[in-house]
Order: C-alpha cells, then sequence, then structure tokens
C-alpha cells in the first residue's frame, strides 16, 4: 500500500483516497492533455511575399537603403539611448563618411610630397584599421558587441568630424588668421566631443562594468587623432 | 625553516619580497609559508590584498599546475582573450608601478604577479606613437606662430615612422633580451627567466612615463627638455634594472653588467633619437626651418658658403646650411 502511493499514478485503480492526497503522482502528459494551435500572424509573411526585392525598381533599392543611412545619420547627430545602429548594421554609411572625409583631407599640393598632410590611402588605413583594432579590443577585453555592429558604430560617429572639415575648408576660404584658427579649434572640439559622447552612447553598455574605461580610451584616442588630421590641413 | 617566523603578523608585502628573493625554495616550503600568510593576509585587509591574496596564490600554484590548465590552442580566440583579462584598476595599478620603481622591488612579481597583460603595452605604445607625432608637429606650429617665415606642414609621414619605430623597440627588444636570457639560463631548472610576455609587459609599461615627458617637451626652454629628458630616462630605465636584477644577478659579474648596460643604452638611444628626430632644436638666434627629412632636389641645394643670400619662401635652401652647421647628428633619414 505504500508503494502504491509513490509509483506513477496509473489511471483505472482508484483506491477510494483523502482529497488531493494522489496529486503528487499524476504525471501531467497522461492526464491533463495539452493541445493546441500556434499561429503566427499572417501580415508579416504577406508582406514579404508581396514586395521580393528582386522586382522593385532600382529607385526603390537606393532609396530604401539612403533612408536607413539617413536614419542612421538623425541616430548619431541625437545620440539617444536607442539600438537601431547596433540592431540593423550597414557598412554604407561608414563608407560614404571615410571616402568624404579622405578626400576632403588629402593633400592637394603637388610640390609638398612627403611632408604635407596625409594622402587618401593613409587617411583609409588609419580609420578602417583604427575601427578594427578598436572592435578587437573591445572584444578581447570581454564586450558582448559583434565584430561589424562595432565597426558600423564607430563609422557611423565619424559623421559629427565630416561635418567639422567642411565648416573647416569653408572657413579655410577666408583670410588666414588667429581668428580664423580659434574658429576652426573650437569647431573641431565641439566636434570631437560629440564623437566621443555618441560612439560611447552605443558602445559603453556592451562592455563589462569594470572595464568600461579600457574598452573606451582606445575610441577617444581614435578620434583624437582624426580631429588632429582636420585640425591641422592646410590647403 | 621559517615556517616559525612566517607565522608572526606580517603584511602582505614582506611576503611577496620573501617569494621574489627566494624564487630557488623548495616548493612545498612555499606552499607551506603560504597558508598563514594568505590567512594573515585576510586579516590585513588592505585594498589590494583582498584581490591580490587568491593570485600570490596561484602564482605558486601554477608551477604546480601548469601543465594541468587547459590551455585553449593558440588559433582559438580564446587563447588572446586571456592576455587582456585586466580590470581597469588593474592598468592603473600597474602604470602607477612603472612610475615609481623603487629597489627591491620586481615589477613583474609585484605588479604583475605573474599575470602579463597585452592591454597596456599594445596601447602605450599607440599613444605613445601618436604624443610624439603630434607634440613634434605642434612645436613646428608654435614656432610657426612666433617666426612667420617658418613653413609650417602637417608632417604625417612622421606618425608612420614613430609607430614602427616604437612598436618595433618594444616587441623586438624584449623578444632579444627574453632570448638571451633564455640561452643563460639554460642549464638551470628554476622559475628563473621570464616569459616573453611579462618581459614585453615590462618594457611597454616602462614606456609610459615618456607620454607626459613628450608633452612636457612642448615647452620651449631647452635645458627643461633635457631634464625632463633625463629623469624620464632615469625612471624608465630604474626600473627595467630593477627587474632584470633579480635575474640576472645569478649570472657572472661580466653579463650582468654587460646586459644591464645594454638595455639602458638602447632605452637612451631611443629617448634620445625621438628627442633629435621629433622635435628638432631650433636655435634662437636665426631663422632656421625644421630639416625635413626628404630627398631634396640638388638644384635647390645651395653650397655651404652662401647662407642667408638666397632663399625660397619656404626656406629650403637655408635647411640645408643648418642641416650641415648644426645637427650633425641628426639621423638621416633620407633614402
Amino acid at each position: 500500500m505504500a508503494e502504491a502511493a509513490e509509483s506513477p499514478g496509473d489511471p483505472g485503480t482508484a483506491s477510494p483516497r483523502p482529497l488531493f492526497a494522489g496529486l503528487s503522482d499524476i504525471s501531467i502528459s497522461q492526464d491533463i492533455p495539452v493541445e493546441g494551435e500556434i499561429t503566427i500572424p499572417m501580415r508579416s509573411r504577406i508582406r514579404e511575399f508581396d514586395s521580393s526585392t528582386l522586382n522593385e525598381s532600382v529607385q526603390n533599392t537606393i532609396m530604401r537603403d539612403l533612408k536607413a543611412v539617413g536614419k542612421k545619420f538623425m541616430h548619431v547627430l541625437y545620440p539617444r539611448k536607442s539600438n537601431t545602429l547596433l540592431r540593423d548594421w550597414d557598412l554604407w554609411g561608414p563608407l560614404i563618411l571615410c571616402v568624404t572625409l579622405a578626400l576632403m583631407l588629402q593633400r592637394g599640393s603637388v610640390d609638398s610630397e612627403k611632408d604635407g598632410g596625409p594622402q587618401f590611402a593613409e587617411v583609409f588605413v588609419i580609420v578602417w584599421f583604427g575601427a578594427v583594432t578598436i572592435t578587437l579590443n573591445s572584444k578581447l577585453l570581454g564586450g558582448n558587441i559583434s565584430f561589424f555592429q562595432s565597426l558600423c558604430v564607430l563609422g557611423y560617429c565619424i559623421l559629427p568630424l565630416t561635418v567639422a572639415m567642411l565648416v573647416c575648408r569653408l572657413v579655410l576660404l577666408a583670410e588666414p588668421g588667429p581668428i580664423n584658427f580659434m574658429v576652426r579649434f573650437f569647431v573641431v572640439i565641439v566636434m570631437f566631443a560629440w564623437s566621443i559622447i555618441a560612439s560611447t552612447a552605443f558602445l559603453a553598455d556592451s562592455q563589462p562594468p569594470n572595464r568600461k574605461a579600457l574598452a573606451v580610451y582606445p575610441v577617444f584616442l581614435f578620434y583624437f587623432v582624426i580631429s588632429w588630421m582636420i585640425l591641422t590641413f592646410t590647403p | 625553516m621559517a615556517a616559525a617566523d612566517e607565522l608572526a603578523f606580517h603584511e602582505f608585502e614582506e611576503a611577496t619580497n620573501l617569494l621574489a628573493e627566494t624564487p630557488e625554495a623548495a616548493t612545498t616550503s612555499r606552499s607551506e609559508q603560504l597558508t598563514p600568510q594568505g590567512h594573515v593576509a585576510v586579516a590585513v585587509g588592505s585594498g589590494d590584498s583582498y584581490g591580490a591574496e587568491d593570485e600570490v596564490e596561484e602564482s605558486d600554484k601554477t608551477a604546480l599546475l601548469q601543465e594541468e590548465k587547459q590551455q585553449p590552442g593558440f588559433w582559438t580566440f580564446g587563447y588572446y582573450q586571456s592576455f587582456f583579462d585586466v580590470d581597469t584598476w588593474q592598468v592603473l595599478d600597474r602604470i602607477r608601478g612603472s612610475l615609481l620603481p623603487r629597489p627591491g622591488h620586481n615589477f613583474v612579481r609585484h605588479r604583475l604577479r605573474n599575470r602579463p597583460d597585452l592591454y597596456g603595452p599594445f596601447w602605450i605604445c599607440a599613444t605613445l606613437a601618436f604624443v610624439l607625432a603630434i607634440t613634434g608637429n605642434l612645436t613646428l606650429l608654435l614656432a610657426q606662430r612666433r617666426d612667420p617665415s617658418i613653413h609650417y606642414s602637417p608632417q604625417f609621414h612622421k606618425v608612420t615612422v614613430a609607430g614602427v619605430t616604437i612598436y618595433c623597440y618594444a616587441w623586438l627588444v624584449p623578444l632579444a633580451l627574453w632570448g638571451f636570457l633564455r640561452w643563460r639560463q639554460g642549464v638551470q631548472e628554476r622559475l628563473g627567466p621570464y616569459t616573453f610576455l611579462e618581459t614585453v609587459c615590462v618594457y611597454g609599461y616602462s614606456l609610459f612615463v615618456f607620454i607626459p615627458t613628450v608633452v612636457l617637451w612642448l615647452i620651449p626652454v631647452p635645458w627643461l627638455q633635457w631634464l625632463f629628458g633625463v629623469l624620464a630616462l632615469a625612471l624608465s630605465a630604474a626600473g627595467l634594472v630593477f627587474t632584470l636584477w633579480p635575474v640576472v644577478r645569478e649570472d657572472t659579474r661580466l653579463a650582468a653588467a654587460v646586459l644591464l648596460s645594454v638595455v639602458v643604452l638602447l632605452h637612451a638611444l631611443l629617448a634620445l633619437g625621438c628627442k633629435f628626430y621629433f622635435f628638432q632644436p631650433l636655435p634662437p638666434a636665426h631663422v632656421a626651418p625644421p630639416p625635413r627629412a626628404t630627398a631634396l632636389p640638388p638644384s635647390i641645394l645651395l653650397p655651404p658658403t652662401s647662407p642667408w643670400s638666397v632663399a625660397t619662401p619656404d626656406g629650403r635652401s637655408l635647411q640645408a646650411q643648418h642641416e650641415r652647421t648644426l645637427l650633425p647628428a641628426l639621423p638621416t633619414l633620407r633614402p
């Protein structure tokens, strides 16, 4: 009789028991049927089948990507705690920004061969290898951000510095002097701070808490070097 | 056996002193010593002994457990992740330790606790390379402010030169040193010579003191620049010598002296080279444009006898005169 209490409940061998006595030996799969249906809302599937991206016009494709890039630019310019940059990463924005920056920064004059500012390739290498190194560093320190997400964030946060470069080029069209330099200095400093704040807003959460400074310092160095290249640009 | 003495109250520093000084003690005695030490260290309650207590135990037990620990292969990501296993306060503590070398305190045993990291050496070298290039350019900018006839240019190629120099120094010299120490210690089976990473760590952290020095070299007062340079070199070289001394003193006096003097000499050469290449001393009296490491077309070079007569707007002809008379020791980087 004592064994009957322990054995898994057999339906049908019901000897009279007190209430809830045999509750412990009811096995769910036999006694309480669990059935049902799991339905997926059909709306998203329908949308996928209707607008397969192969048949759309080229303008649609380009506009969709441009809108995605533009949306991320807005996120960088007004950094909030959102996950858009991380979730839907793309590398178009960083490429556009890097090429623009490198085109504007390359030395124009032919006669100063080795002593001038950076060449196009040097800016490109600094930006991309710098971003790759920072990403590797943050992954080695134990961050849980993926490789391309980090590249995406670092590349997009060059946007304020590209704006600073544009402003500097415009300011340099005026006559040179200390005011010229102070304006450029001020603009570059502000944009540098903006870049740092924007990138830390996205990257800082992915690091372990006692290593945040270790991961943020290389970002600071990276944007500092780019700011220096922008500030010392002489046409 | 010193075990009876060790049961008395000891500060944690003494334990690591003993460990550093008597590395050839039998491991059994060390672990015997350690248990009362570990017990006492917890009661001391000072800031770093709490976390470091297990690390000392660990560093002793690593000798015993080295074969048993499962090292991931060098092709896996986890292998490299083990070299970046440091926290912010640890890196700051190591930097502080490199800035203040003390005679009895071995950087590897006291600060690294035999757990080297690659974060410090890599980013200190990167920072030093960029700071060198940037402050070198800044001195040119400031000189141009004072004297508008100097031609300012961003000199971006110096970034490449700085990077290559610093990284080669900080990685190849420790390799050579490590190889040399292994060769000398080959016959003695003890926990003597440092691993390659520990040597790299020591060199990397010892370069940190040059970063503020290079920034202070912006001040255009020559004797102050030399003072800062000598001070930084002394601190840095002292750190290296104090770290290498326990390993090297077992060797013959001649080998020890030669090794230490070569280490200090290389360090001094690096400091001097950086000072001369990135911060060319501009003589105060005359207009003197900075020498550039470019191959000038020969038509622009003037013979040394006619210095100031013909000058192109950016002063290239003055440069030749300047180089030949004032800086004979400048490392010639012209192809």
